[in-house]
């Protein structure tokens, strides 16, 4: 069991010794969250969310909102596995719905 | 402001409802709560205390579609298929990440759902005219968060899966058996539409 450093599942993704097989194939390749576009979530509900969690300008919140929306995804942070994994958590919790990938350019 | 909330100067929101529209709501929410179901019991006194924060929650996802929809697969999706191996891969990735992620998450729809239940409890409604909800900043995003819950598992069993769907259900006959349920979902839009426009910057 690994150390507690805070109540929130920050490491969630740190690999126990017999899951090594999970090893990232292309370490220097970075990842990337993607949210894709359904029906029910509303265009200003989106544009909040990346806003509020993100912080970004409403201006960008909005153009990521409309590639969602127009492209069916887009994506929204990129990073390190683990920032990624801690970004799709937080879509999940305001009903977004997003995954994260390695970045395949 | 019937249907709207509007901004209360300082911070937060207030929409008037009346007890057919608390009702509504209320029974909705008891609903969805059922739906994501209880939480851990917490530790006795001969529990170890740390053993709620290493519990660890389900690694397949529900069957339910509702309940898949508020919980989703973090890997995968559209525009990610390929081989077979890859996809055993990437179940194995998603089956991970919600076995550390999903006990978490249905403990925030809940909490999100019991703040909406507690409000509309502590409402004194007066006769027909109903009561005006007042809502903190903290207990407005609480409430953005379990309307766009509710909208999520209503547009699931409604099988809203497209753009086209909605414009279906809009243009449904008054005969439909899904109308009620259609036009809850319409409604509960136009208060989360107006909600989030109380909270923006």
């Amino acid at each position: 069991m690994g150390q507690v450093s805070s109540a929130a599942p920050v490491e969630i993704t740190r690999p126990d010794a017999e899951e090594q097989t999970f090893a990232v194939p292309e370490p220097d390749v970075p990842w990337i969250t993607l949210v894709h576009n359904d029906p029910v979530n509303l265009m200003s509900y989106v544009t909040y969310v990346f806003q509020s969690y993100f912080g970004y300008s409403k201006e960008k919140a909005t153009k990521l909102m409309m590639d969602v929306h127009h492209k069916g995804r887009a994506v929204v942070s990129s990073g390190s596995r683990e920032e990624m994994e801690r970004d799709v958590q937080a879509m999940h919790g305001y009903g977004l719905w997003a995954t994260l990938q390695q970045d395949r350019k | 402001m019937p249907g709207h909330f509007e901004p209360i100067p300082g911070g937060g929101a207030a929409v008037a409802l009346d007890e057919v529209e608390i009702s509504i709501i209320r029974s909705l929410a008891v609903q969805l709560l059922e739906l994501i179901g209880p939480g851990e019991e917490p530790a006795g006194d001969d529990g170890d205390p740390l053993a709620e924060l290493f519990a660890e929650g389900p690694s397949e996802p529900p069957a339910d579609p509702v309940l898949k929809r508020l919980l989703p697969d973090a890997y995968g999706g559209p525009g990610s298929e390929g081989s077979l191996e890859r996809a055993d891969e990437l179940r194995a990735y998603s089956a991970e990440f919600r076995r550390f992620t999903e006990n978490d998450l249905r403990a925030r729809k809940r909490d999100d759902a019991l703040t909406v239940i507690r409000s509309l409890d502590a409402l004194t409604v007066a006769g027909e005219g109903g009561a005006v909800l007042k809502l903190s900043a903290d207990d407005s995003r609480s409430w953005l968060g379990s309307l766009n819950d509710l909208r999520l598992a209503i547009g699931a069993r409604l099988d809203v899966t497209d753009e086209e769907d909605t414009d279906i259900l809009y243009r449904l006959p008054d005969t439909d058996p899904r109308k009620p349920m259609v036009m809850a979902y319409l409604w509960l839009g136009g208060l989360q539409e107006t909600l989030v426009e109380t909270l923006l910057p």
